[in-house]
């Protein structure tokens, strides 16, 4: 199977970057989007040309390292795949692909397909916890969460973070994963005593990081490999805009914490 | 062992607290401002093409509702200083959104594919500005009389007809409608999302709801330039 690949190469984060043309006959269907990439670098090293950065851990779809733009779709044309998931199979033979980085200005580039998303750990950081005592552990049924309520806020847990919600959106916002992180936690009986504090903070640092508005457009939702949907950013908005009006001004034992 | 020990701490994302935003200086909090001044903005668009669809009664009927509606001050500069106040934030919100826009993304896509984004939701930031230019030649048009037509206080129905003989301005309206329309469609479903509300089972009713008003208004108010253009609705002796 024949490729052409146009990929952008970057050297570093403050360098210009520009899309690069290469072609590979030695393609296979069976194979997957990275496994092809690992097959042009062998090809590119032969060469003495620099091979192609890209990020990856797992290759099964759960880490949330991998992810790029193909053919101006996040993650490729498959939905709920990443693209370790994505196998060639998917593409015709001869046909040529357009690589490029997940690009936002919260996102910098750090060398070609591979971006810098610490702006999502710095979210989860804000608020994306529960502050438990940690003790031994109490009984299985002590805590009763309804199975549609247990289920809603496994499907936003299922969030993997790999930032292809900003890469579709066209205003780069990061809404569907800090709703999808305030509405797995706020769902359940344990993320309640944070829950206004914990939509406060994690909203004011989406903002802080520099992500666009939502538009309520729903590329995110499109291209979700989880299949996260816009009902979480409907969330984080009623959570926000609730905390918003009941904030009070921190006082006493409050302050002295922080 | 000490790198690994900074790199699982937070202290490896460098947080130092989140910015201590206002709601008015969130994304979220301008697009709550936008969605409840959009819809104060759309249910005026109802009320005025109410008042509008009586050109059909005849010369006598519309002038007389007009002079009913001037004859109520209270109500009149009441509307008006409450659309004021939304258009004036919703642009205000607009014109920040705008900017973050640009700014969130500073390097564009060689290639991108929408994927289930309608036109009219990824085009708000054009369909906006334009309707908000044509509002200002349609008060000059006939509230004003600067509009470059026959234009006579006590004659709004000989204005109507005036203005819409001539065709470019007639089909100025329907255009500046269409992308009104096209507007209304997201916003006003948008509308709740944007305040929090959504549900697998209402969601897609609202959306439809939207897209079958949006069409509506559109019909409604195109009708009228329409009908003039066809002599349907025509100048008699006053």
């Amino acid at each position: 199977m024949r490729l052409t690949f146009h990929i952008w190469r970057q050297p570093n984060t403050g360098a210009p970057g520009k899309m690069e043309r290469y072609e590979s006959a030695n393609m296979n269907p069976d194979m997957s989007m990275l496994e092809a990439l690992d097959v042009l670098n062998e090809e590119l090293m032969g060469k003495g040309t620099e091979p192609v950065v890209f990020e990856h851990d797992c290759r099964e779809g759960i880490c949330g390292s991998c992810g790029f733009m193909i053919n101006g779709v996040a993650h490729g044309p498959q939905s709920k795949t990443t693209v370790c998931q994505l196998t060639l199979r998917h593409f015709k033979d001869g046909e040529e692909l357009y690589l490029e980085p997940w690009r936002a200005n919260s996102f910098p580039v750090l060398k070609d397909l591979m971006v810098d998303r610490s702006a999502f750990d710095r979210i989860i950081a804000a608020g994306g916890y529960v502050s438990v005592p940690a003790g031994s552990p109490q009984d299985a049924n002590a805590l009763l969460i309804p199975k549609t309520e247990a289920d809603r806020a496994m499907d936003a847990a299922a969030c993997i973070g790999c930032g292809a919600c900003v890469a579709a959106c066209p205003n780069a916002s990061a809404s569907l994963f800090t709703g999808a992180k305030i509405s797995h936690l706020g769902l359940l009986p344990q993320g309640q005593p944070e829950r206004n504090e914990r939509a406060l903070r994690m909203v004011r640092q989406m903002n802080g990081e520099g992500f666009g508005q939502c538009g309520n457009i729903g590329e995110c939702e499109a291209v979700c490999p989880k299949g996260i949907t816009l009902e979480n950013i409907a969330r984080m908005n009623a959570d926000f805009l609730k905390a918003s009006v009941c904030e009070r001004p921190k006082s006493g034992a409050a302050e002295d914490a922080a | 062992m000490e790198l690994t020990q900074k790199n699982m701490s937070t202290s490896a994302v460098g947080i130092a607290g989140a910015p201590n935003l206002r709601f008015w200086n969130t994304t979220n909090g301008k697009k709550a401002i936008m969605a409840v001044t959009g819809v104060i903005l759309a249910g005026f668009l109802v009320g005025h093409l109410l008042g509008n669809l009586q050109i059909f009664l005849g010369r006598d009927a519309f002038n007389r509702y007009a002079e009913n509606l001037h004859n109520l001050p209270a109500l009149v500069w009441g509307t008006r200083v409450v659309l004021l106040l939304a258009v004036g934030l919703h642009i205000w919100s607009t014109v920040q959104l705008a900017d973050r826009k640009s700014s969130a993304r500073p390097v564009a896509y060689q290639k991108y594919t929408p994927q289930t984004s309608t036109y009219a939701s990824r085009t708000m930031y054009m369909s906006g500005p334009i309707v908000a230019a044509f509002i200002v030649y349609h008060l000059m048009h006939f509230t004003f009389g600067t509009g470059g037509t026959e234009y006579h206080y006590y004659d709004p129905y000989g204005n109507v007809v005036a203005g819409f003989k001539v065709l470019p301005i007639a089909l100025a309206y329907v255009v500046a409608m269409g992308l009104l329309s096209m507007h209304l469609r997201h916003g006003l479903w948008s509308f709740f999302q944007s305040l929090g509300l959504n549900h697998p089972a209402y969601t897609p009713k609202l959306k439809g709801a939207a897209a079958v008003i949006a069409v509506l208004i559109f019909l409604g108010f195109a009708s009228i330039p329409v009908a003039v253009l066809l002599g349907a609705v025509k100048q008699d002796i006053f």
